[in-house]
Parts: structure tokens; C-alpha cells; sequence
């Protein structure tokens, strides 16, 4: 087990889920290729995103209105704005080549927004691809456990 | 501590509680409403249980429910169907659980009574504990009377009501018209965002034909838009127009140039669709092209069918009451079936972009609707108002039209929830 490699991905993933929850989206936004994606399937075992219907299946332009979205004020779902804590770990590399790195991790997400507390645990994929000595995201796919059950909304980036 | 019990009928004056004009707060509220609701609403007339798409086979079948009421949609081996209460004969359990399928038979987890596919019973393991006492033919799932209309399927516990054809009217003529966004393929219901907001369902059966909230709720929507669009969402002060169509049912036209999807095929493509439309050129020919990009967007107008679907520009909305402040919508895409693989990604994406827990309108609606149900328990006797846009409505043809921001629709779904609630 390559374990050198698992501390560089988990240093990576933790940092990204850092920004996500201290609302750096800006930084976030950099974090990835230019034909990155970020997927919600609805069903969990999903494979084919681009022809079924997701929560979320974002370009870069769509991050980046999404990222407007959060901030604007112009949406009462983000006012006032949930708080998320969310937590990382069982990293498990799928595939490692040269270039590109997959990597399947456990998230466990809190969220708080008035007076209520909601929880969010997902399966999440990182299609990671070798910049330097870090990466980008080329994929990322967040298979929440209850995906296919009604949800309530989810005004913030998972 | 002593608890006051109030008791249903004397809070259920429903002459009283609807007017023409606004609607008692109770009606958000009250739980012994909500009760009489699911027996007088959804138990007495047509309630809309899929389309036909979505149990295309012999043996295909959808799970879902009639009010609080779990029911099968299936299609025997003849290709009929079938609306039957997800209930074994014997005592009581569900007989199916998978949201939709395709099986030759219904087998009863409990001591695996089985049914075929149009409810009929078919085993009964070890019969010969029942000797000559229990006759199969007297015990098959419960099936309701099922009617359809352009693919849309609806079912009633009630044999005497009106035909669903009588029911629907002149709401019939809009179902045709919503489906032309099949682009000369047939619309095909796909996979749904599904979620749940804290509020009553007639929150949400109001909003589908509320024109008003748009340019405010959806602000963040329309931020995330190109100019042309923004133009043509931009429907408050516009030409379009609510119309009572009779029975609860109201369409809200927003975007009138686009009521009838196969006509003005001249006209220009919208910078949007372009690059949709060049790669749909390469196997299509020019007028292909057209109309499969006219449809793409849907249509612009949204129906209500009283009480529980909508055809809402691109989708189908399915609403399913849960409890008196408890709500579940599904917003149902829909593709052409058979068709253009590029045309049906641009509705998939189209669709993904508003709807759904993490649409960019979606949450909005579902945080408004909540609003108003917490509002609600505010105040002793005060009243919903629903008077928008009276001054200007006509007599029409099928019923009653105002301006696109009239509250015509509501009114509508409140009179025949009157009418109901009081038969
Ligand atoms: S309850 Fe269904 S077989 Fe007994
Ligand atoms: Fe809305």
C-alpha cells in the first residue's frame, strides 16, 4: 500500500473540505481542471451522469454561479448562510498512473441552519490529476447514502 | 395540564372557510382538515398516478401513493393497466417495495401469498390449512378505476364519479399541447428530484400557477442566466394570462409565443440553442432541427391539475401530501424518447439548473413555502388572500382569465376544494 501516496490525497481532499466549510469558494474554484466536474447522481450506483439526472452536474461555469449564488444574498435559501462541518477519512486509492490518481473516501457532513441539525453521509470519488507536487480535480462524485430518498434542500455546496 | 381538543366538525365550516376571494389559515393548519382532506379530496376524485412511459412492458410497474394510500401501477401481461392498493388480501403487508420494476408477479413477503400483475390472486402457500374456505377469486389486491389521457394516467376509488375525461375538459387541450415538447418523439417521464418541504400541500398547488414570486424568489435563478432568457422569463407585466379551466383545473401562460410548440418553426433559434441546434444538423434535417429546439426548453405555460400534478413547462410536478405540514414534491424530467441524445442532455441540464434540492430554484420555493407555514400558526382568525388580479378577469370560453400574475388559479383549486370538501 502505497501509503506515501494516500498522505498527499488526504492532505489534498481535507484541505479542499476545509475551504469548503470556511467558505473560501474562490480558492476552491481554482482547485480544479478546466473540464472538471462536480456530480450528485440521484442514484448511487450511477455510472452513466451525462445522459440521467443528477442533483448537480457542474462545469466550471456552473461552479463558479454557484459560488455567486451562495454569496449574493439573492437567494432566501442561503439567508442566513448553513453552517457545515464536514469530516473525510477511509481513504482508499482506486487507481494510480502517472498522471492521475482515483481515490474513494467517506464524508460525513453536519449541517446547521435554523435551529435545525441535518446529517449527510457520502460515498465521494476524487478523480485527482497530478500538478507538482498537489493536484487538481478532474472529477469529483458525491454518492450520498440516502441520494434516492426525498431530500430537503441543500443550500450549499456538499 | 389539560389539553383542548377541538373537535373536527366544529373547526370544518368549509362554506365558511373558502370565500371567493381568500381562504381561511386553517386550511394550512388544522389537522382534522387535513384528515377530512385525504377522505373527501384525494379518496373522491381522479388523482393522477403516472404516465405511460413509465411502465412501458407487460409486467412494468411504479409504486406510489393515492393520498396517504400505497398503490401499484402496473401493466398485465395484455398491456393493461392497473391502479391496485400495495395491500396483501390476507393480513395486510405491502406486497412490493421497489419504486419501480418489472415482474411477472407480486409475492407477499409475509407467508408469500402471490398475485399476478393485475392483481389477481394467484397462491396461497399450503392451501390445505383453508380446506374449502377461502376462494382466491374473492381475493385479489384492490384495484381502482383507472382512465387515461395523452399518456397520463389517474385513478379513483370512486365508480361513480364523472369519466376522466369529463373531469379533465378543457384542461385536455393544454395536456396536448405540453406533450408536442416531445419534439415529434413521445415525452417519456424519466427519473425525478424528489424532496420535502415543512408545509401544506395546497402551498405548493397555489404556486404553480403564481406568476408573482418569480422575478423575487428566483432572482438567484435569473442571475445565473443568459440575457435572452432573462428576457423571456421576464413574464409579470407581460401579455401572458392565468385561466380557471373549470374543476380546479388553471393554466398560467408566461411565455405565450411558445403555447404552441409546432408553430413559428421559422423562427430564429435563440443564441442558446445554437450550437445544440449545429450538432443536431449533422443527422437531422433543417426542420428536425427546428422543432426538436423549439421543444428543448419546454413549453410556456404551466397546467394545474387539480389536485396533485402539474405539467410545468418542462417537467411534471407530483405533489404528495405527507401530513398536514408535510409535503413531498417530485419534479419529474422528461426527455423525447427515442430521441436526440444531445437534446435530451441540454433538458437533463436545463432540468438540474432549477430543480431539486440543489437546483438554483428549487430551495428558494421550498424555503418561501416554508415560511408561509410558520407564518400561519400566527394569529387566531386571519385569512389568505388570494384576490390578486379580480379587477381585470373575464368570462371566458372555459371558465374565467386574468393577467399572468392573477391569482385565477388559486381560486380555482380552492372553489372545487370547496365543492368536495362540502359534497
Ligand atoms: S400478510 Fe401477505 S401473505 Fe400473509
Ligand atoms: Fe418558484
Amino acid at each position: 500500500m502505497n501509503t506515501n501516496l494516500i498522505t498527499q490525497v488526504s492532505a489534498f481532499i481535507w484541505q479542499e473540505a476545509d475551504m469548503l466549510d470556511h467558505g473560501e469558494f474562490q480558492s476552491w474554484l481554482e482547485q480544479w481542471t478546466a473540464d472538471g466536474l462536480y456530480i450528485i447522481p440521484i442514484d448511487p450506483l450511477e455510472t452513466d451522469f451525462l445522459n440521467t439526472l443528477n442533483y448537480a452536474y457542474d462545469n466550471h461555469a456552473m461552479r463558479e454561479k454557484r459560488v455567486y449564488r451562495l454569496g449574493s444574498g439573492e437567494s432566501i435559501s442561503t439567508v442566513p448562510t448553513a453552517r457545515t462541518i464536514r469530516t473525510t477519512s477511509r481513504f482508499r486509492i482506486l487507481e494510480d498512473s502517472a498522471d492521475r490518481v482515483t481515490v474513494r473516501c467517506a464524508q460525513n457532513l453536519c449541517e446547521f441552519k435554523k435551529e435545525t441539525i441535518r446529517h449527510y453521509s457520502a460515498d465521494v470519488t476524487f478523480e485527482l490529476v497530478k500538478v507538482g507536487d498537489s493536484f487538481k480535480i478532474d472529477r469529483k462524485i458525491i454518492r450520498l447514502i440516502n441520494a434516492d430518498d426525498a431530500l430537503q434542500g441543500i443550500a450549499y455546496i456538499l | 395540564m389539560t389539553i383542548e381538543i377541538k373537535p373536527a366538525q366544529a373547526s370544518c365550516n368549509y362554506q365558511e372557510l373558502v370565500k371567493h376571494d381568500r381562504v381561511h389559515t386553517s386550511l394550512y393548519t388544522d389537522p382534522a382538515i387535513f384528515a377530512d382532506e385525504m377522505d373527501k379530496v384525494f379518496y373522491s376524485t381522479w388523482v393522477w398516478v403516472g404516465h405511460t412511459s413509465e411502465i412501458p412492458e407487460p409486467g412494468s410497474f411504479k409504486t406510489t401513493y393515492i393520498g396517504k394510500q400505497p398503490v401499484i401501477v402496473a401493466r398485465d401481461r395484455k398491456m393493461k393497466v392497473h391502479v391496485l392498493l400495495n395491500r396483501c388480501r390476507h393480513r395486510g403487508a405491502t406486497v412490493c417495495e421497489h419504486k419501480k420494476g418489472k415482474t411477472a408477479s407480486f409475492v407477499c413477503p409475509y407467508h408469500g401469498w402471490s398475485y399476478a400483475t393485475d392483481g389477481s390472486l394467484r397462491g396461497v402457500p399450503h392451501p390445505e390449512g383453508y380446506a374449502d374456505i377461502l376462494d382466491k377469486g374473492d381475493h385479489p389486491l384492490v384495484g381502482l378505476r383507472v382512465e387515461e389521457y395523452a399518456g397520463m394516467i389517474f385513478a379513483t376509488f370512486k365508480d361513480d364519479i364523472e369519466s376522466l375525461d369529463s373531469y379533465l375538459g378543457p384542461a385536455k387541450k393544454w395536456m396536448d399541447l405540453f406533450m408536442k415538447q416531445g419534439g415529434g418523439y413521445p415525452v417519456k417521464a424519466g427519473n425525478a428530484h424528489r424532496f420535502r418541504f415543512p408545509g401544506n400541500w395546497k402551498i405548493q398547488l397555489e404556486n404553480t400557477t403564481d406568476a408573482y414570486h418569480f422575478p423575487l424568489v428566483h432572482k438567484s435563478f435569473l442571475s445565473s442566466v443568459d440575457q435572452q432568457t432573462l428576457d423571456m422569463l421576464d413574464f409579470v407585466e407581460g401579455a401572458g394570462y392565468v385561466e380557471d379551466l373549470g374543476n380546479g383545473h388553471s393554466v398560467m401562460v408566461m411565455i405565450p409565443e411558445l403555447v404552441d410548440l409546432e408553430a413559428n418553426l421559422d423562427a430564429p433559434i435563440p443564441a442558446r440553442f445554437e450550437e445544440l441546434a449545429q450538432q443536431l444538423r449533422e443527422k437531422h434535417s433543417e426542420e428536425e432541427v427546428r422543432r426538436i429546439v423549439r421543444a428543448v426548453g419546454g413549453s410556456g405555460f404551466n397546467l394545474n391539475i387539480f389536485p396533485n400534478i402539474a405539467c410545468s413547462m418542462a417537467f411534471f410536478r407530483v405533489l404528495q401530501p405527507i401530513a398536514v405540514d408535510q409535503t413531498e414534491i417530485h419534479h419529474v424530467v422528461l426527455t423525447m424518447d427515442g430521441g436526440p441524445e444531445e437534446a435530451n442532455r441540454a433538458r437533463l441540464r436545463m432540468h438540474e439548473h432549477f430543480q431539486g434540492p440543489m437546483g438554483f430554484g428549487t430551495p428558494d420555493d421550498s424555503e418561501a413555502w416554508e415560511r408561509v407555514q410558520k407564518g400561519a400558526s400566527a394569529g387566531q382568525d386571519l385569512w389568505i388572500l388570494l384576490n390578486r388580479g379580480l379587477p381585470k378577469e373575464v368570462e371566458t370560453e372555459d371558465g374565467r382569465r386574468s393577467d399572468v400574475s392573477a391569482e385565477t388559479g388559486m381560486r380555482a383549486a380552492y372553489q372545487q376544494w370547496k365543492k368536495l370538501m362540502t359534497a
